[in-house]
C-alpha cells in the first residue's frame, strides 16, 4: 500500500525520479493526448510536420546556398542545412511547448496532483515524435541524392539526440515556470528562438568563426548538436573534443539550473496559476 | 489497524483579497529599472506569524481517520473544508504540519478534469482517468461499465465538444466515480446535473460506502451527511471544533449555527418568563419517551413537556405552542386541549402541559418553538416565548416514512405519512 507524507517540501531535492517513475503512465498520456490532438486539427496530419523542414530548407539552400554561396564543406547545401535544422526543430518546438505547458494545463494543476515536471518533460516527448518523421524526411532524402549514411551515424544521432534533450528538458523547465510567473514571456520567446537559430550554425558551418568564438558559441549546446549531426553524411565534419566538452558542460548546467528554478517555483504553481 | 489518514497540526496560511498572482515581465524589468538597488524587496517568510494581508485557512487541525468510515466535513462558508480537501490531495502544500495517507486518494474536486473537447468520449475516458489516478489496466477493465453509467454508447466516437451538457457531465462524473480509490473525497458535487442523475450519483456513493471504502465528503446538505457519514468534522474559520460521531458533531453545527436547543430550564424563578400570576420554569423536549437530541427523526413522535408554576390561584390558564419552519411560515399553532383545565381556574402550584405532535407529520428541516400561556377573561398574555426552542427534524428515508427511496427535494410545510392504494384493472 502507498504511503504518502504531505508536508511543506524541501526545495533542496531536485528532482524525485522515484516518483516520475510511479508516474510514468500520465507522463505518456500527456503525450498521447498532445500528438492526438496536433494531427486530428489538421487534416494534412504527417503532411504538416515534415512542410516545415522542406520550406526552410528550400529556402535557406535558395538564399543562402545558391545567392550567397555559404560554403557547405563537401555537402549539398539541401542535405547540409536539413540535417541541423531536424535537430533545431526539434529545440525550438519543445521549448515553444514546453513553456506554454503550464498556462495551457492550469485547470489541471489546479484540481489534481501529479509531478508537474511531466508537463514540461511530455512537451519535449511530444516534440520527439515529429523529430523521428524528420528524421525519416532527412534519410531519405539524402539516400535519393546519393548520400549514405556513415556507420558512425549509429552513435552520432542517438548522442546528439541526447544532447537536445537534454538541453530542451533544462530550458523548457526554466522557462515553463518562467512563464506562470511572467505571462508576456510567450510573446517575446518566439523572438529570442529566432536570434538563438542564428547564433547556431544552422546556416552556415562552425569552421567560418575563428577558433576562439568557436569556444563561445559551444556554450550553447545546439551547436555541436548541428555541428556534429553533419558528420553522418561527411567526413569532413567533425567536432574538437574540447568543444564537445564545453557543450556538454554547459547542457548539464541547463538542466540543472533549469531543474532547480522549477522545483523552487512549483510547490505554489497551483496558488498562483 | 493503522488509520489511514492522519492529520497532524495542520496549518494553511493565505493572503486575503485579490491576489496579484503573476507579474508581466515588461512591468518588473521597468520597476527594475527604476530601483535598481533593490530590485528584490523580499519579504521574510515566517511560518509562525501572519503579516496583515494573512490569515490561517487552516488553524491547527489534526484527526484520524480509520479505514472504510465515511467522515462529514462539515462548516459554514470559509470554514477552511476546501482548503483541507486541497492538502489532502496535495494540490496545494500546508504552511505547516503533516498529513499521512496509507492508501490511493481520489477527489471528485476534479470531475471532468483535463477533458479534451477535441478529443472522443472514448480517448477523454483515457485522458481523463489517467489524470485521476486509474492506471491503463484499471481502465479498461472498467472500461464498459464507465460507459454504461454514462449512458454515451452511441456517442462513444464523437468529440466531447458536440456533447450537450448534461452527456458531458454524466461522462465526467462516471469517470470519477469508477475510480475506486482507497479514499474518495467529495465536495458537493452532487449539486451537479439533473434529479434523475443526482439520484445515481447517491445510489454509486452509498455502494463505495458500502464496500468499506474511506470517504471524505464536504457537504451543507446535513440529510445528506447524517445518511452517509458515521463521523464527521467540524470547522470554524479554520479551526477544528469538533471530531466525532456524527450524531454529535451535527447537533453541534445546528447548535452553533441556529442555537438549537431542545431543554430550557430557569431556577431563578424571579427571572423566568412570565409576571405575577404564572412563571415557566422549564421547557422540554422529548422523542419517543427519549430527551430529544437536535436532530430527530420524522418518525418519531415529538412531546413538548412546558413546566410552568402558577403564583396565583383563581385563573383559567391556556398554554399553547407554536411552531415556525425556516422559511419563517407558521406551520401550526396549538393551545391546550385537556378539557379538565381549559374551564377550571387554577390553584397554586407546580404544573406540567404536555403537547404532542405525531410522527410522519412535520416536513424535514429546522424548526423554531413559541410557548405561549393566556388566559382568556379577559384575554391576557402572562408569558409569550419566542424562538424557545429549534430542532431539526430528518428524513432517513426506507419504506415508513414518505421519503421512501427518493433522493431529491420534496416539497411541502408538512409531511403526512399518508395511506396510498394502487390497484391495476385490465
Amino acid at each position: 500500500m502507498t504511503k504518502i507524507i504531505i508536508r511543506q517540501k524541501s526545495a533542496w531535492k531536485l528532482v524525485d525520479l522515484r516518483e516520475i517513475w510511479r508516474y510514468r503512465e500520465l507522463l505518456y498520456i500527456f503525450a498521447w493526448r498532445d500528438i492526438k490532438v496536433r494531427y486530428k486539427q489538421t487534416i494534412l496530419g504527417i503532411l504538416w510536420v515534415i512542410f516545415q523542414p522542406i520550406m526552410t530548407t528550400f529556402i535557406f539552400t535558395f538564399f543562402f546556398g545558391n545567392l550567397a554561396k555559404i560554403q557547405s564543406g563537401g555537402l549539398p547545401y539541401s542535405l547540409f542545412s536539413l540535417s541541423g535544422l531536424i535537430f533545431w526543430l526539434f529545440f525550438s518546438g519543445s521549448l515553444q511547448h514546453a513553456s506554454d505547458s503550464m498556462v495551457v494545463n492550469e485547470s489541471i494543476i489546479k484540481k489534481v496532483y501529479f509531478p508537474k515536471i511531466l508537463l514540461p518533460l511530455s512537451s519535449v516527448i511530444t516534440g520527439l515524435v515529429d523529430f523521428s518523421i524528420n528524421l525519416f524526411l532527412l534519410l531519405v532524402y539524402a539516400l535519393m541524392i546519393g548520400y549514405f549514411p556513415r556507420l558512425i551515424g549509429l552513435i552520432i544521432l542517438p548522442f546528439c539526440l541526447l544532447l537536445t534533450s537534454v538541453t530542451a528538458v533544462g530550458l523548457g523547465l526554466f522557462l515553463s515556470s518562467f512563464n506562470v510567473k511572467y505571462r508576456d514571456v510567450r510573446y517575446i520567446l518566439p523572438f529570442f528562438i529566432q536570434l538563438l537559430l542564428f547564433l547556431t550554425p544552422v546556416i552556415y558551418p562552425l569552421g567560418i568563426v575563428s577558433e576562439k568564438n568557436r569556444m563561445i558559441m559551444a556554450l550553447n549546446p545546439m551547436s555541436s548538436v548541428v555541428e556534429l549531426s553533419r558528420s553522418v553524411f561527411s567526413e569532413s565534419y567533425g567536432l574538437f573534443p574540447e568543444l564537445l566538452l564545453i557543450s556538454i558542460v554547459s547542457s548539464f548546467i541547463i538542466l540543472f539550473f533549469g531543474l532547480a528554478y522549477f522545483r523552487k517555483t512549483e510547490r505554489f504553481f497551483a496558488d498562483i496559476v | 489497524m493503522k488509520p489511514i489518514i492522519e492529520v497532524r497540526n495542520l496549518y494553511k496560511k493565505y493572503r486575503i483579497g485579490v491576489k496579484q498572482s503573476y507579474y508581466s515581465l515588461r512591468d518588473s524589468l521597468a520597476e527594475m529599472a527604476k530601483n535598481p538597488f533593490f530590485p528584490f524587496k523580499r519579504k521574510k517568510i515566517d511560518k509562525d506569524s501572519l503579516a496583515s494581508d494573512e490569515f490561517w485557512a487552516l488553524k491547527n487541525v489534526s484527526f484520524k481517520i480509520n479505514p472504510g468510515e465515511a467522515v462529514g466535513v462539515i462548516g459554514l462558508n470559509g470554514a477552511g473544508k476546501t482548503t483541507l480537501l486541497k492538502l489532502l490531495c496535495q494540490i496545494t502544500p500546508p504552511t505547516r504540519g503533516e498529513i499521512i495517507i496509507r492508501g490511493k486518494i481520489a477527489s471528485l474536486l476534479e470531475v471532468g478534469t483535463g477533458f479534451h473537447p477535441e478529443l472522443t468520449g472514448r480517448e477523454n475516458i483515457y485522458l481523463n482517468g489517467s489524470i485521476l489516478g486509474m492506471s491503463q489496466k484499471e481502465i479498461k477493465k472498467r472500461f464498459d461499465e464507465i460507459v454504461n453509467f454514462a449512458e454515451i454508447e452511441k456517442f462513444l466516437d464523437t468529440p466531447v465538444k458536440r456533447y450537450s451538457s448534461g452527456m458531458y457531465m454524466r461522462l465526467a462524473f462516471s469517470v470519477a466515480a469508477h475510480l475506486e480509490p482507497d479514499i474518495l473525497l467529495i465536495d458537493e458535487v452532487l449539486s451537479v446535473g439533473d434529479v434523475t442523475f443526482q439520484k445515481k450519483c447517491l445510489g454509486k456513493m452509498e455502494d463505495i460506502t458500502g464496500k468499506g471504502r474511506t470517504v471524505l465528503f464536504v457537504s451543507h446538505n446535513m440529510q445528506i451527511v447524517l445518511r452517509y457519514c458515521q463521523k464527521a468534522v467540524l470547522l470554524d474559520k479554520g479551526e477544528m471544533m469538533k471530531f466525532g460521531l456524527i450524531q454529535e458533531v451535527v447537533n453541534d453545527y445546528l447548535y452553533y449555527k441556529q442555537k438549537v436547543a431542545t431543554f430550557r430550564k430557569w431556577t431563578d424563578l424571579g427571572r423566568a418568563p412570565g409576571d405575577d400570576i404564572v412563571r415557566l420554569t422549564e421547557v422540554r423536549l422529548w422523542e419517543n419517551n427519549h430527551h430529544a437530541k437536535e436532530t430527530i427523526d420524522i418518525r418519531s413522535m415529538i412531546r413538548v413537556d412546558i413546566e410552568y408554576r402558577v403564583l396565583k390561584k383563581g385563573v383559567t390558564l391556556v398554554p399553547s405552542i407554536q411552531l415556525s419552519n425556516e422559511q419563517g411560515i407558521i406551520v401550526f399553532s396549538s393551545n391546550d386541549t385537556d378539557n379538565l383545565w381549559n374551564w377550571k381556574s387554577r390553584e397554586e402550584g407546580r404544573y406540567v402541559s404536555s403537547a404532542f405532535i405525531p410522527g410522519n407529520f412535520l416536513s424535514e428541516g429546522s424548526y423554531l418553538l413559541r410557548v405561549v400561556i393566556a388566559s382568556y377573561k379577559p384575554p391576557k398574555k402572562h408569558l409569550s416565548e419566542k424562538d424557545l426552542m429549534t430542532f431539526y427534524v430528518v428524513d432517513p428515508g426506507g419504506i415508513d416514512t414518505s421519503r421512501g427511496n427518493y433522493i431529491g427535494r420534496i416539497d411541502g410545510v408538512v409531511r403526512p405519512f399518508l395511506k396510498w392504494i394502487t390497484k391495476k384493472y385490465q
